[in-house]
């Protein structure tokens, strides 16, 4: 049993404004829902949807078929009216466009004029979210209750708006009341309502990050976004730089000098950062950087999904250095997950990387409250006596990694960096030999780093005869895939990569003997992922399901690839 | 602990004899002493180029950057600890040409960094090309007609872009660059004292005898009046003016963050139980 809901119009029209309530509303009635936005680059026309799916069990991805269709402009019809089920639903407004004669689950709602009379044009979302409660059998009060915590400040809007909301309430009862059930629903549940984005914001602030400098670009903004909004009230600074270029040197300068920094990106602002990247692996300063992948090359498509900076990314800037490249399979991994690529910055005083993409960054899901007391902060920095006298930032140790001081720490020692080779001190230096003993000083990090990479997360059968790979955001699809694949006769299951690079190999290499048929499902174009895997393992995938139009997988497109191989 | 004036200098330089960095380094070292800044309690960032090794040559915490990208962070490590006296020192090239943007931008921010630029006209470490602020006509391997575009007015361009602290000195008046330089360190917000220079090996026009003949110091009467230090900045060629052209400060980057009201944020002590509460938002 599952609902599933389509909002579609014109940038500008307020989409996310009704999903946002919509889906925070129904999070709180109890239900399990995601919610996935396909927007265009611009602010105002063009064609926007989002989606939001409820089931009874956890929903990992949307899917094609609308139960209910809110078309606030005709074309959103048009577009989408072959995925509209045949007891579906079409909120619209009659005074500006009517539907086909033929079409005959239309839920005609006056959305403008009702706003108007509640007390503005503006406020014609709210109707619609009205017209969306009647039709799934709930009533206006939790969403009553969020538009007075929204509109607190503002006088009378929330009031407006409750009107709005009736009114779109009691004109769509009139054709349809209770069409749809929800699944069960657990009340009790208190779950959050969160983004992509959302979670890894509140990942570093958890973290303890106390600086993010970053240049705006989509999809990675929404990050800075939340940072800045809690900046007045937690010792945060966020800083809009001049260029990524500034960005991610800003965030080096404000780590060597002792709070853990942070910057974030995406593909083509990326490219500005890397001789940054290579500065924080000369300089061994920890540093995490999160990259928010949109399709590229170049500008490309600046609002969809892509995970084709995966190897740019473990090859980034130039020179050898240690570096670890994480990503995540869920909101729920990604919480935690962040605060591992802190950990392991502080620890091995080098560049993480978190991959993150537009799929992740801007879907919504209904989850569990983050265990806080699962983050970790310890920041590997020198106490007073716990460090060799005089100090020295480089000194020679067997793990490679050297105690790290803070400029200012300590009384009468200094602490000097330097992105030219250099000797313990940090003092220029072009012999050969010193050369070669820091060269192997940075290296030796990477051993123990290695260690610290979680084995890829495996689902289905545990000794699977069809294994499907992937990483990072297209973990819900190929969860959702499995479940659906588990009616075949063949022993199914999926391996999920969030630690990738370096790459943990265990697992792997202990499932593959018994593996019949491997599949790589990759949203890029030449499968990344796989190619990394045979260059690290020899072990060569013997599919590809690749998708680089720009948006996520549908499960359904997995599952005919691979039914049509068998 | 007391220090002296030479517990600043160490290390052999890498500097040509008679380079206008040896005065400039001593200068600062000067400074540092009179105002009596313990050398853990100072940092010193720079690019890349001669000039830019200077935090090899001093006994203070030191950032050697990249290329043009010494004043981010900077910016960063204020945020950091704003305790810290931070120091900007870099090359012409670094400055105005690759680190351009930061500097136009960080005018603005209006961060408490004093910026102190070695303007030599010219790229020594690349062996003699043209600068942003190289003289039209001036031939250099690649510039093989001569420089063609006009040079930067690096004080001008700070002015407009509304420094609180400019300044022009000049290395072979030593006395003056250290008095400037404490000026600069303890002024409130950002403070560009561009340093000419001459380059012994490159720079066969700006020579230590074509500055001498030419810098003088004007009676800056109001170091306020904006419009007098713009027509300091502008006056070049056979009467150059050295001083502070402007001193009016203005409120700071670090003013305007309210998570730098009180304790540098890298002293502040962090337990992740303390935040829980941020999920409500999304409850």
């Amino acid at each position: 049993m599952e609902v599933n809901i389509l909002v579609g119009g014109a940038a500008g029209q307020g989409m996310e404004t009704i999903m946002n309530l919509l889906g925070k509303a129904l999070v709180r009635e109890g239900c399990e829902l995601i919610y996935t936005k396909d927007y265009m680059s611009r602010v105002r026309g063009g064609h926007n949807f989002s989606c939001l799916r409820i089931t009874s069990d956890t929903p990992w991805t949307t899917v094609e078929s609308i139960d209910i269709m809110v078309a606030l402009n005709e074309e959103t019809y048009f577009l989408h009216q072959d995925n509209l089920v045949f007891s579906g639903r079409v909120i619209f407004d009659p005074n500006l466009f009517s539907l086909p004669e033929k079409e005959n689950r239309g839920v005609p709602v006056e959305l403008q004029k009702l706003a108007e009379e509640a007390g503005g044009k503006v406020m014609a979302n709210t109707v619609a979210v009205g017209a969306l409660l009647v039709l799934m059998g709930l009533q206006t009060s939790t969403v009553e209750i969020l538009l007075k915590d929204i509109f607190a400040d503002k006088e009378g809007v929330a009031d407006k708006n409750i009107a709005a909301l009736k009114a779109g309430f009691e004109a769509a009862a009139q054709f349809c009341s209770t069409c749809f059930d929800l699944p069960p629903r657990n009340k009790d549940a208190k779950k959050l309502f969160i983004d992509g984005s959302q979670v890894l914001g509140m990942a570093a602030l958890a973290s303890g990050c106390r600086f993010l400098s970053a240049y705006p670009m989509t999809p990675s903004t929404g990050i800075m976004n939340y940072l800045a909004g809690k900046s007045k009230n937690y010792p945060v600074v966020v800083e809009q730089a001049e260029d990524e270029i500034a960005a991610i040197n800003m965030a080096i300068g404000a780590s060597y000098a002792g709070v853990r920094a942070l910057t974030c990106t995406s593909g083509g602002g990326f490219s500005l950062m890397v001789e940054g990247v290579s500065l924080a692996g000369m300089t061994e300063t920890p540093l995490v950087i999160v990259i928010a992948m949109r399709p590229g090359p170049a500008t490309g498509l600046p609002t969809r999904t892509e995970q084709a900076d995966l190897e740019f990314v473990i090859h980034s800037g130039h020179g050898e250095f240690p570096r670890a490249v994480l990503s995540a399979t869920s909101h729920e991994d990604a919480f935690y997950r962040l605060n591992k690529a802190f950990e392991l910055a502080d620890r091995y005083q080098t560049p993480v990387f978190f991959l993150s993409d537009q799929n992740f960054a801007d879907t919504h899901r209904s989850v569990e409250p983050f265990d806080f007391g699962r983050m970790k902060y310890n920041r590997f920095i020198a106490e007073e006596n716990g460090y060799e006298k005089p100090y020295k930032r480089y000194r020679i140790t067997e793990s490679g990694i050297s105690p790290r001081a803070l400029p200012g720490q300590f009384e009468n020692e200094v602490v000097l960096v330097d992105s030219d080779e250099h000797d313990e001190n940090g003092n220029i230096i072009e012999d050969a030999s010193t050369r070669r003993s820091m060269v192997e000083k940075r290296m030796r990090k990477l051993k123990a780093l290695a260690e610290e990479m979680d084995e890829p997360d495996l689902y289905g059968d545990p000794n699977p005869e069809l294994l499907l790979i992937g990483w990072g955001s297209t973990y819900g699809v190929l969860r959702e895939v499995v479940d659906m694949l588990a009616i075949l006769e063949t022993k199914t299951a999926m391996l999920h990569f969030s630690d990738i690079w370096p790459l943990p190999q265990k697992r792997l290499k202990k499932l593959f003997p018994g593996v019949k048929r491997s599949y790589c499902i990759e949203n890029n174009a030449c499968g990344q992922l796989s190619a990394l895997i045979r260059r690290e393992t020899g072990l060569s995938i013997d599919s590809l399901i690749l998708k680089y139009d720009g948006r996520p997988f549908m499960p359904h497109e997995i599952v005919e690839e691979v039914k049509n191989d068998l | 602990m007391i220090y002296k004036a030479e517990d600043y200098m160490i290390g052999e330089t890498a500097w040509c004899p008679g380079c206008g960095n040896f005065a400039i380094r001593e200068a600062l070292a000067g400074a540092l002493f009179d105002l009596e800044l313990p050398p853990h309690k100072i940092l010193l960032l720079s690019g890349i180029g001669q000039a830019a090794k200077i935090p090899h040559y001093l006994r203070v915490n030191g950032f050697n950057g990249l290329h043009g990208r010494a004043l981010p962070p900077a910016v960063g490590a204020r945020v950091a600890n704003k305790d810290l006296k931070v120091i900007v020192e870099s090359g012409d090239g670094d400055s105005y040409g690759e680190g351009g943007n930061h500097f136009i931008h960080n005018i603005r921010r209006n961060p408490d960094i004093a910026h102190f630029v070695h303007d030599n006209q010219v790229y020594g470490l690349t062996k003699g090309q043209a600068s942003p602020t190289s003289e039209p006509g001036m031939k250099t391997g690649v510039q093989v007609e001569g420089v063609t575009a006009p040079p930067l007015n690096p004080l001008s361009l700070a002015l407009v872009m509304g420094a609180g602290f400019v300044a022009r000195c000049f290395s072979g008046e030593k006395e003056h660059l250290r008095e400037t330089m404490k000026e600069a360190i303890n002024f409130p917000g950002y403070a560009l004292i561009d340093i000419l220079q001459p380059c012994v090996s490159f720079n066969k026009v700006n020579t230590y005898g074509w500055y001498k003949k030419r810098v003088f110091f004007p009676d800056i009467e109001n170091p306020r009046d904006w419009a007098a230090a713009m027509e300091c900045s502008r006056q070049w060629g056979d009467n150059i003016p050295l001083g502070v052209f402007y001193n009016s400060p203005r409120p700071t980057f670090e003013s305007h963050r309210s998570a730098l009201d009180d304790e540098p944020l890298s002293m502040k002590p962090f337990d992740p139980q303390q935040v829980t509460s941020l999920q409500n938002d999304f409850l």
